[in-house]
């Protein structure tokens, strides 16, 4: 199977690129793409080459990276050192985002309500059924909560959302992390599953009294009902992209190999539990250099003038200290 | 072509043996031709059922038949617990709905079309019908979504909850909290996409009902319905469960639009409001994300489906042959 999927991907890059000879070459997340975009088209007004990238999901992503049909794979859940020695790639975090959860009850508006992860965890756990339980009453002293069944959304396909949203509830509750764990895909206990982070705001956006998560910028777009959480520091956090930061900057990436690092449950006041990275992936001794160094420089091109672009789309850029971190690993382990 | 132009050039006196073995030669090259386009049928559906076999055989060697009657589906588990029976019983019930529904309606139609339409209306009706053949699975999905999720959650389904409210097992079967997304919603959506087959086969068969059947029916003083009921059903029956059995294989392979509407959960809750998910649901939506033996285990999951597949038709095969049996004693 895996030698046909290579032919399947390769006729597919072949297709997509014998026009343009000297486009990069890029597949995986679908968490990245937007501002991946965005990227590729101000570096194609600049440098005239273009990046050709395919938002097919993370493990797909990986995979073509594996198979070297593509020149850069992005994945939102990071390879584990180990991992990433057997197969001689060189990784790093290029991007951060925001994952919120969204919820759809009349007269609660977006930031009213406030959960806390072990809460949430009940909930999609189905130990917390109905929206007017004690556990809720009690974070929202204020807020009149109907007695209604509470539906759970998540998603259907396997995703890099979920892989961060599930391991921020195996953080905060052990029933989580013994009854379901984390992972791309997971085994729920409750709830409907809908496709794409589009699948689960059409669904909380149109059905009443259901809760789900989504990236933010979604949550922004759709104008959904997004909630407060309780964060690490046991401080009532809003999801806005100062709280965003506050969890990037805590995050210790200097000294996790690989840059193995999930962003939930990050310590600090004002840190937004649940952010999550997308990592990209490169051959450390490819087979075709010269793509190598060109995709490098998208890259290059990417961190030192995409922060804005990437903010414009509710994107949090990497700190600067953390640029300078991936461009000594870029000369030290990408071979020219 | 080339052989009749060659004969006008040979002209007088025309050479018999080189004719013939000019038509021979065209035969067999054509002969070879057909036998090939045959073949390469037989070596296509080979190479698709190797390739599931061989994609399958670590989920096969993993699981063993257990994979059947397992519930747990749990790829992120150490090690993945993987169980098909989640789908198998989506794809049953779905299909089971939307055929309950599908055939009355369906035959109805046809019955409608073929005996007691005026003729002004039964070009609009059945051009109506193919076009609703024609519409992409997609747009049934979104349909269902916007449109009728809504109607089912808040009005419909509300109301069947409240109606069997206490009732032993239908109180299961109609049992609540309502959802947009659920088995019967997508066996709804199922038997509006399959209804088109039923009918357009239906009406093509009754058409080949000879007139003076049904006029000698309608002689001796039948009703049309004992007209229908007794000639024109048992004239056509082969063609009508051909038609039946179409229709089955669409709904039990349909993926886009289910995929949209059933939930795609893989528990079995006994309710038919309840979310479910489908063979094929469930690998559109876990296959790009999946690995290893989760993804091998998607593979197995296709391969039941052709199995599952492949025994209506022949079941729908051996039924036909039995009934024709049966008539010609």
């Amino acid at each position: 199977m895996n030698f046909i999927k290579a032919i399947v991907a390769a006729g597919l890059v072949a297709a997509s690129t014998s026009a343009f000879a000297a486009d990069i070459t890029g597949a995986g997340s679908t968490f990245i793409f937007p501002v991946l975009s965005k990227w590729a088209d101000a570096y194609k007004k600049e440098t005239t080459s273009g990046v050709n990238y395919q938002s097919i999901g993370s493990g797909a992503g990986i995979k073509q990276i594996q198979a070297n049909t593509v020149t850069f794979g992005a994945t939102d859940a990071p390879l584990k050192a180990e991992q990433l020695e057997k197969d001689g790639f060189a990784q790093w975090p290029m991007i951060m985002g925001a994952i919120v959860p969204v919820v759809n009850i009349d007269g609660i508006k977006p930031g009213d309500m406030v959960l806390d992860g072990d809460t949430l965890a009940k909930i999609y756990l189905g130990t917390i059924t109905k929206w007017d339980d004690a556990a809720i009453k009690k974070l929202n002293p204020k807020l009149e909560l109907p007695s209604a069944a509470i539906s759970v959304v998540h998603r259907a396909d396997g995703s890099g959302t979920t892989f961060n949203f599930t391991d921020y509830l195996a953080k905060v509750s052990a029933d989580w992390k013994s009854k379901v764990g984390s992972g791309t895909a997971v085994e729920w206990p409750v709830g409907v599953g809908a496709k794409g982070n589009e699948g689960v705001s059409g669904n909380v956006g149109q059905a009443k009294n259901t809760i789900g998560y989504v990236e933010y910028a979604y949550a922004k777009q759709n104008k959904l009902t997004y909630t407060a959480l309780v964060n690490k520091a046991g401080k009532t956090v809003q999801p806005a992209t100062e709280a965003f930061q506050a969890a990037a900057s805590n995050a210790d990436w200097a000294n996790a190999p690989g840059y193995y690092l999930i962003l939930t449950d990050q310590p600090g006041d004002k840190s937004w539990p649940i952010v999550a990275s997308t990592f990209i992936l490169m051959h450390k001794d490819a087979t075709d250099k010269a793509a190598s160094q060109e995709a490098i420089k998208f890259f290059k091109f990417a961190f030192s003038k995409g922060g804005k672009m990437a903010e414009e789309l509710d994107y949090i850029p990497m700190p600067d200290a953390v640029v300078k971190l991936i461009e000594k690993t870029w000369a030290a382990d990408i071979k020219s | 072509m080339a052989v009749q132009s060659d004969l006008m050039e040979a002209a007088e006196p025309y050479d018999r043996a080189k004719a013939l073995s000019a038509f021979k030669l065209g035969d067999v090259t054509f002969y070879w031709i057909t036998r090939l386009c045959a073949i390469s049928v037989l070596l296509i559906l080979g190479g698709i059922i190797i390739s599931l076999i061989v994609g399958a055989w670590p989920a096969m060697k993993e699981y063993g038949f257990a994979f059947l009657w397992t519930q747990r589906w749990a790829p992120s588990a150490d090690p993945p617990v993987l169980g098909a029976l989640g789908p198998i019983y989506g794809t049953l019930v779905t299909s089971f709905i939307a055929m309950l529904i599908a055939i009355p309606v369906g035959i109805g139609i046809a019955i409608f079309l073929t005996e007691l339409c005026p003729q002004m209306l039964r070009r609009p009706i059945g051009i109506a019908i193919e076009l609703l053949a024609g519409i992409p699975s997609i747009i049934y999905g979104m349909w269902g979504f916007f449109v009728l999720g809504p109607f089912l959650a808040y009005t419909f389904q509300p109301f069947m909850i409240s109606l069997f409210d206490g009732v032993p097992v239908l109180g299961t079967i109609f049992g609540g909290p309502p959802s947009y997304l659920s088995l019967f919603n997508a066996a709804l959506i199922l038997a509006i996409m399959v209804l088109p087959f039923i009918t357009a086969i239906s009406v093509d068969v009754f058409k080949t009902v000879p007139p003076v059947l049904k006029e000698a029916a309608y002689g001796v003083g039948c009703t049309t319905w004992e007209v229908v009921r007794n000639v024109v059903i048992p004239y056509t029956r082969v063609g009508v469960i051909g038609g039946i059995m179409l229709a089955l294989g669409r709904a039990l392979g349909e993926t886009m639009a289910v995929t949209f509407i059933i939930g795609n959960s893989f528990r079995i809750s006994g309710s038919i409001f309840g979310p479910g998910t489908t063979i094929s649901a469930a690998i559109a939506s876990e296959f790009a994300e999946s690995d290893g033996l989760h993804q091998s285990g998607l593979i197995l999951l296709g391969l039941l489906l052709f199995v599952l597949t492949f025994f209506v038709l022949a079941a729908a095969r051996l039924m036909l042959m039995r009934l024709e049996k049966k008539a010609g004693n």
